[in-house]
């Protein structure tokens, strides 16, 4: 595809959309507005991802696209293959060897190291979009740090469930200023936020904004003293490879309730099947 | 047994032979040509434009048949074309004064200055299926005269000179582009304007009937609409004046809504308006009134909660691009978050039923 720029995006854009990240690198958690173009994909299917890797991506990386964990989901495939097609960057489903991962839903099990860039795909990227509807109204919140309706919600929560009925796109807090949301990964992933050696980046093409985490930077999960937070998962080991410490997805493989658990990260069961792991699902 | 699920790739790659295959239909059929559907389904072809901020009506047509005659699909076609696109300038204002007129009329004068031309409109059309068209649609060749010449001056300029209707207020300063800047509120009238005119005709339609019928009602008339060609210049700076490029059709539609005053301000009546690409009079009047609506603020009028007044719940959902996308989105998997509730509702449930048992004990 001689007819585009490497890497799709023009770059003026890519100048545009680095100096977000730059800003959002600068301010851990906030939420940067820019200019999010049309791509050739449709808004909600990982627009702003695909602006940051683009805008991040060089001829000698080495990409890595999953979604829901998965290297071989469809949405995934279509994003690496845009990628192969427009930047001709080499790809890779080994979590180590990737230089850039973008992801939906997920952070990989393995953990990642410096010198590697993990992109987000973000639908809402506003953590109180669901308690106040206005963006006007929630900016201005962000910037006084008025969070309480969010500590509120969650109180109600436990008083309603008797838990914090959030399992996904479970709130954080940045260095102690910013509230974010970490897209929808299932609070099982929220720990790995912190601290990671890896940058990491959010893109919202939609909504327009790109936030960002260095490297090493404190994240918490909110909670209260007496309802701390817990990261959970199915109680299961993974069917295929017998891990016992990585998030898997349920599948219903008869018609009378029969059900086995994997591994939703595939690369990961992949290499542990590989080492001669063996799950008692497994052939 | 359960094997992990791979052939993602070759299952697009023939979802995709399948849809061209599907897009051509039964070849016993003559394929359609670009040249067919710009000439044979203007209307759709400008929409296609409109919403697609690309004024290219071969591009439209393409986009058109591309997408099996899915307006909204092809205009997402148009729309990522349209972004990759250099940008070499921006045009002068384009003079709506000097439209050559295929249309214009006026609710509010029965007539004036330019006259009223009806021009090539469904309005008293009787909606009868004509099946003479279903085998035979070569037309005899309809009355013609001499275009008129010269300038059709506004039917708002009438009223402004006896000061019966607010002046439009002048303003110099260039617009803001919402596609290179991202959208951000408050917003001004010319951001909202261009937000509106590339908006959801359907959206759009909506929201301008429910202040019809009594959310945020602002009684319109349809002080004029014209549709017609109007110049393009663009000035080359090496050259120091203007040249025109070419020409675009266009529907521009001005409302006279009501106003009733204060007591510093005499009654006068007040401006809607709508200017969009192409042959589009039911989008550019929808756009008039939600224009209005939106400006209930700076006519100082009461804010009665209706949708078509609030500025963000209207520019946040009017893009049918963004709107899809999001809507659709949801096919895609989302098994990991599921799967995080599903354990969440069972983990609430199980407890639930030790507290109940326990109830029952005691």
């Amino acid at each position: 595809m001689t007819e585009y720029n490497f890497a799709y995006l023009d770059e003026q854009t890519k100048r545009m959309i680095r100096r977000a990240i730059l800003k959002g690198l600068a301010i851990p958690g906030y939420q940067v507005p820019f200019a999010s173009r049309e791509m050739p994909m449709p808004y909600g299917w990982g627009t702003g991802g695909v602006q940051v890797s683009a805008a991040v991506l060089t001829p000698s990386d080495t990409f890595k696209v999953i979604d829901q964990g998965a290297d071989d989901t469809t949405n995934a495939v279509s994003i690496r293959t845009f990628f192969q097609r427009t930047a001709g960057v080499a790809t890779t489903t080994a979590t180590s060897d990737a230089t850039v991962i973008q992801t939906r839903h997920r952070i990989p099990e393995e953990p990642l190291h410096e010198g590697q860039i993990l992109v987000y795909q973000v639908p809402i990227p506003e953590p109180l979009r669901f308690l106040e509807p206005r963006e006007s109204e929630t900016r201005k919140m962000h910037s006084l740090e008025e969070y309480g309706l969010m500590h509120v919600k969650l109180y109600e929560d436990i008083i309603r469930h008797g838990h914090i009925a959030t399992s996904y796109a479970y709130p954080v807090k940045v260095e102690g200023r910013y509230v974010m949301d970490p897209s929808p990964i299932p609070k099982f992933d929220n720990p790995k936020l912190r601290d990671m050696a890896a940058i990491q980046l959010f893109g919202a093409g939609r909504e327009q904004r790109i936030y960002a985490l260095p490297p090493y930077t404190q994240v918490v999960s909110l909670d209260f003293e007496d309802h701390p937070f817990e990261a959970s998962k199915a109680d299961h080991p993974c069917g295929m490879c017998g891990a016992t410490d990585s998030y898997l997805d349920e599948l219903i493989i008869d018609d009378i309730g029969g059900r086995m658990f994997v591994c939703s990260d595939t690369d990961y069961c992949e290499v542990r099947q590989a080492a001669g792991h063996k799950g008692k699902d497994a052939a | 047994m359960y094997v992990a699920v791979k052939g993602g790739e070759r299952a697009i790659e023939n979802a995709h032979a399948w849809l061209a295959e599907e897009r051509r239909g039964n070849t016993d059929i003559a394929e359609l040509s670009i040249a067919q559907i710009r000439e044979q389904l203007s209307l759709a072809v400008n929409r296609v434009m409109a919403e697609g901020s690309l004024y290219d009506p071969d591009l439209a047509a393409l986009a058109i048949k591309q997408a099996r005659g899915d307006l909204i699909e092809a205009i997402f076609l148009i729309r990522a074309y349209r972004t990759t696109l250099p940008r070499f300038g921006a045009s002068e204002p384009i003079d709506t004064g000097i439209m050559a007129c295929d249309r214009r009329i006026s609710a509010t004068f029965k007539d004036l200055p330019g006259g009223q031309v009806l021009g090539p409109t469904f309005d008293y059309t009787h909606r009868l299926l004509d099946f003479k068209l279903a085998a035979d649609g070569e037309v005899p060749k309809a009355p013609s005269r001499d275009a008129e010449t010269g300038t059709v001056p506004h039917v708002t300029e009438f009223l402004n000179r006896e000061g019966l209707i607010e002046e439009a207020p002048y303003d110099d300063a260039p617009p803001p582009d919402l596609t290179r800047e991202p959208l951000e509120m408050p917003s001004t009238r010319a951001l909202r304007l261009q937000a509106l005119t590339r908006a959801d005709e359907g959206f759009t339609l909506g929201l301008a009937y429910s202040t019809q019928r009594g959310y945020g009602r602002n009684h319109a008339f349809v002080g004029e609409l014209r549709i017609g060609s109007v110049p393009v210049e663009i000035d080359i700076p090496e050259l120091g004046f203007p040249v025109e490029i070419g020409e675009v059709i266009l529907t521009e539609c001005e409302t006279v809504n009501q106003f009733t005053g204060s007591k510093t301000e005499p009654p006068q009546f007040t401006r809607g308006y709508g200017l969009v690409f192409g042959q589009t009079e039911r989008k550019a009047i929808s756009m008039a009134l939600v224009d209005r609506a939106l400006r209930w603020e700076e006519l100082g009028e009461d804010n009665v909660g209706a949708p078509a007044q609030d500025a963000e719940f209207v520019l946040y959902h009017a893009d049918n691009i963004q709107a899809t996308g999001f809507l659709e989105h949801i096919k895609l998997p989302h098994y990991v978050d599921f799967q995080s509730e599903l354990e969440l509702v069972r983990k609430l449930r199980r407890e639930a039923g030790a507290q109940q048992l326990q109830e029952a004990a005691e």
